[in-house]
């Protein structure tokens, strides 16, 4: 205490040793800067999702400032010249008063829905990735569930969210979402008017969805997003298998500095492409819809991308109605089928999917290597069929375009769609199961006979044949392990490699790579336990 | 939680990590001192390579060029940003192009700004930092027995001594007693919301209902356009067709969402075809539509009876009404019955008739149900 002069180099840790005191970070925090994760670019879809779910609450918390959620009947007198004078719901009124009389409020619009747009495609990539290469199977079946409720979550989050605006195109959407609502048996009509507080659309539904736009399902969301990470993060990422990787270790990098610093770049990337479209491409320009009236509809009006898939069940539905002839007679309407029953078994069967397939294979094994979709053939080509019957959805709900634009017959393109949707999906199977096969075929071809060398020999008796570079030593035949087979000479390191660099050859060119992405692996002398053969 | 597990894992399962590293040792490196500290959380690093052998060559500062004029980018299109925001026109205003370009020159601006600056960091950890490979161990499979069984005694003990099995009738009388509760909770958020859809027969009556006036008669709804004005038969000509609305206030707003009706004018021969038909009924129908049609006027619900948008395309050619939601078609010469697409059921035909001014009137309600289907449709 006698003199008091600073030495600026130990702040930092003077800083730390008062914080440390205080809470006690340091043992936790080694224990986080030390994890280590697994590099692949795959594993990047998921965070994808969760980086525009980051810009979906900034740029909705800056239009929850201007909305007014209300139905309240205004006659507009914006800046908007063409729709001065009209009458419209306040939050129409509103959400037009934050496309033209907000400065920036119209960006901020369109990135919150070009976000939400992402948002949902990343998911739905992302859960792809993780069906294809089986990472949901034991111990992750928990975060595959959560992860497919986010699905549906993100889907109502994305629904009462375009039908905020309550503008031409979303009030067509809610009407439809309460002809669904009405359609199922028993409590359809109760629930309905319930909801909408009396018969379609009554004063408060737009109320009622902001609250649960904002909060309920943000909160739902953020909770379950929570939980997904912080399983990610006990249970240990999976990896490809591959050079010293096994179903007991992680290979890869530390979190800190490389993977935090990748984490960070990523997401002002997402951010930034999400900017960039937001401002290149207009998105929902509600002004051009109108205020929605129950007597107008355009042509050509679809959800966004990933409702399109029950608009298209909807149409290909036939018209099959369920007659029950007691009392007054009771109906069960066609629409019941492809807008509740489908989701439903939508959502429950890939829930329940990792334990029908550990039961099929009576697997109770820990799995933390990854399958390449071409090892596990029946699981690929179920996934392919399940996509192919999404693609075939997806393109019916927006028929009328597709015979718009190319000129077809309209019900030609709903037949197609309903011999399409049956068809299709058994042909993926098909085409899928065979592709795998053939694959596996090719790779084992390689670990048996060797590399192709592209040198064709002519033996003394005439006969050509071309010279295979083997993998192993003397000729022995070497395992299958489920990973990437060197196919060139190069990727030998026989032949030099492929130069990289864009517009001229970056100076030392990477060693042959055995995993892509990674330099080769000597593992620790004092681990000699890992086994050398993955 | 999670967190400390990862960190205290290291410690109970590393015989050969050292128990302490001497972080005060000027023997050893820094990197060695991290390396022993990884250790500590069964991390191993077993390959750390920096991206240039030699410090300051010609590729590593070409690196570091690349990444210093990205971070410059970055000032570059922000200030842009920052200067568009503030200084560009941007209120909408008829015909003024300047304007229109607002909004793309924000997301522009904005996208490289965040884009460069995700760049610059991206290329800076991977191609400066050096290359790494850590080899970290799973521990799968749960908790050490120990605990399992720990908790296991502790909650079977904590059980016990609730004494539930020893006496039955607390545990009855807190199951009896608790239950109501569940619906104590669940009483006010869902009476608050229940509504009767069936009050005022709400999902059979339209706003062409007829009025009962205050005399005793009954006053018949017009026909009226959407800014209220009446309609004669003379204002739709043959082949014409017009969206109409119930004449009542509120008539043509959202709060009469069932009511929007599509009012057509068939030529001669294909009306005669409209009126053999609605004589000939539907044979789903409990009532005769034979009078329905005024003259070759016809009129039905615009609402799709599948998901209740409306059905507002109308082929003249074919008489066939598409709705452009699903694409169901309706027959408008058959009694509006479906032809194609997802639709089970006829548009409803709305009753027609003049009044003595020469006005369209409704006769009665719709006999049918509008809209979309459910459950109790009768």
């Amino acid at each position: 205490m006698k003199r008091r002069k600073i030495d600026v180099r130990t702040l930092p840790a003077k800083a730390g040793n008062e914080v440390e005191d205080r809470l006690g970070v340091a043992t936790p925090l080694r224990g986080i800067i030390n994890k280590v994760f697994p590099d692949h670019w795959s594993f990047l879809l998921g965070e994808i999702a969760l980086f525009s779910f980051i810009v979906l609450l900034l740029t909705g918390t800056f239009l929850t400032l201007f909305f007014e959620p209300s139905m309240k009947e205004v006659t507009y007198d914006g800046s908007y010249a063409p729709l001065r004078g009209v009458h419209m719901s306040a939050a129409y009124a509103s959400s037009l008063d934050l496309s033209f009389d907000v400065r920036g409020g119209l960006i901020m619009r369109q990135m919150h829905h070009w976000a939400a747009l992402v948002f949902m495609g990343a998911i739905v990539v992302h859960m792809l990735r993780i069906f294809f290469t089986g990472a949901f199977r034991k111990p992750r079946e928990v975060n595959w569930i959560i992860g497919s409720l986010l699905f549906w979550i993100g889907f109502l989050a994305g629904f009462t969210g375009y039908s905020l605006p309550d503008d031409g195109l979303s009030g067509t959407g809610l009407r439809i979402a309460s002809a669904i609502m009405l359609s199922i048996p028993l409590i359809g009509t109760w629930l309905t008017s319930s909801i909408f507080n009396g018969e379609f659309p009554g004063e408060i539904i737009i109320s009622r969805f902001f609250i649960a736009h904002v909060l309920l399902i943000p909160a739902l969301l953020v909770a379950l997003i929570s939980v997904h990470l912080a399983l990610v993060f006990k249970q240990k990422h999976t990896q490809w298998p591959g050079p010293g990787r096994t179903n007991n270790n992680v290979v890869g990098e530390r979190f800190f500095p490389r993977y935090t610093i990748k984490q960070a770049g990523f997401f002002m990337a997402v951010a930034g492409v999400i900017a960039l479209l937001a401002g290149a491409m207009q998105i929902n320009p509600i002004w051009l819809f109108g205020p929605y009236e129950a007597g107008v509809v355009s042509a050509a009006s679809q959800p966004d991308w990933y409702v399109m898939f029950l608009d298209g069940s909807t149409r290909l539905m036939p018209a099959w109605q369920i007659n029950i002839g007691i009392g007054n007679g009771y109906v069960i309407p066609p629409i019941f089928w492809p807008t509740v029953v489908l989701p439903g078994f939508l959502t429950m069967l890939p829930m329940l999917y990792p334990f029908i397939e550990a039961r099929l294979n009576r697997d109770n094994k820990i799995h933390n290597l990854l399958q390449r979709p071409r090892d596990v053939p029946q699981r690929t080509a179920l996934g392919m069929m399940a996509v192919a019957f999404f693609l075939v959805l997806v393109l019916s709900g927006g028929n009328d375009v597709i015979a718009d634009k190319f000129n077809i017959s309209l019900n030609a393109m709903t037949w197609a769609g309903r011999i399409g949707l049956l068809l299709l999906p058994p042909i993926a199977y098909y085409v899928t199961y065979r592709i795998c096969l053939g694959l596996q075929q090719h790779d084992r071809e390689v670990l048996a006979h060797g590399v192709e060398t592209g040198i064709i020999r002519r033996a003394p008796d005439g006969r050509f044949y071309e010279v295979h570079q083997p993998l192993g030593h003397d000729h022995e035949e070497l395992e299958y392990a489920g990973w990437v087979v060197p196919k060139k000479m190069n990727r030998l390191g026989a032949l030099g490699p492929a130069l990289k660099g864009f517009f001229r050859p970056i100076e030392r060119p990477a060693e042959a790579p055995v995993s892509p992405g990674h330099p080769p692996i000597e593992p620790a002398p004092e681990r000699r336990e890992i086994e050398s053969k993955h | 939680m999670t967190l400390q597990t990862t960190g205290s894992n290291g410690n109970d399962h590393k015989s050969s990590v050292p128990a302490e590293i001497d972080y005060d040792d000027p023997r050893t490196t820094r990197f060695e001192k991290v390396k022993a500290a990884a250790r500590q959380d069964g991390v191993e690093i077993v390959h750390y390579e920096p991206q240039f052998p030699e410090r300051g060559s010609k590729t590593e500062k070409r690196m570091t060029r690349t990444v210093s004029l990205m971070f410059l980018l970055v000032g570059l299109f922000g200030t842009a940003f920052v200067v568009l925001y503030i200084a560009w026109p941007w209120r909408w205003e008829q015909g003024n192009v300047l304007m229109k370009w607002y909004t793309p020159l924000l997301g522009i601006t904005l996208g490289l700004t965040a884009l460069f600056i995700g760049f610059a960091i991206l290329t800076w950890g991977k191609k400066l930092l050096p290359r790494e490979v850590s080899i970290q161990e799973r521990h799968d499979g749960g908790s050490p027995e120990g605990d399992r069984r720990a908790v296991g005694q502790t909650l079977a003990y904590m059980v016990e001594e609730l004494g539930v099995k020893r006496r039955p009738l607390l545990g009855l009388a807190a199951a009896a007693g608790l239950a109501p509760v569940a619906v104590v909770f669940a009483a006010p958020i869902v009476g608050g919301l229940i509504k009767n859809p069936h009050a005022d027969n709400q999902m059979f009556t339209t706003g062409w209902a007829p009025i009962k006036e205050a005399n005793g008669g009954t006053r018949l709804i017009r026909l009226t356009r959407e800014d209220g004005t009446p309609i004669r038969p003379g204002d739709v000509s043959a082949g014409g067709q017009m969206t109409v609305f119930p004449g009542i206030p509120g008539g043509a707003s959202n709060a009469h969402a069932d009511s929007p009706t599509l009012l057509i004018h068939l030529r001669p021969d294909d009306g005669a075809v409209a009126r053999a038909n609605n004589v000939k009924g539907t044979g789903h129908n409990k009532f005769s539509t034979a009078d329905f049609m005024y003259g070759d006027f016809i009129a039905y619900s615009k609402i799709c009876t599948h998901a209740g948008c409306p059905a507002s395309l109308y082929e003249q050619q074919t008489n066939r009404l598409l709705c452009p939601c699903h694409q169901s078609q309706f027959l408008i010469t058959d009694n509006a019955k479906p032809v194609f697409g997802p639709a089970s059921r006829s548009l409803p035909q709305l009753p027609l008739a003049v009044d003595d001014e020469g006005y369209f009137v409704a006769k009665s309600d719709y006999q049918a149900t509008v809209g979309p289907d459910f459950w109790e449709r009768p």
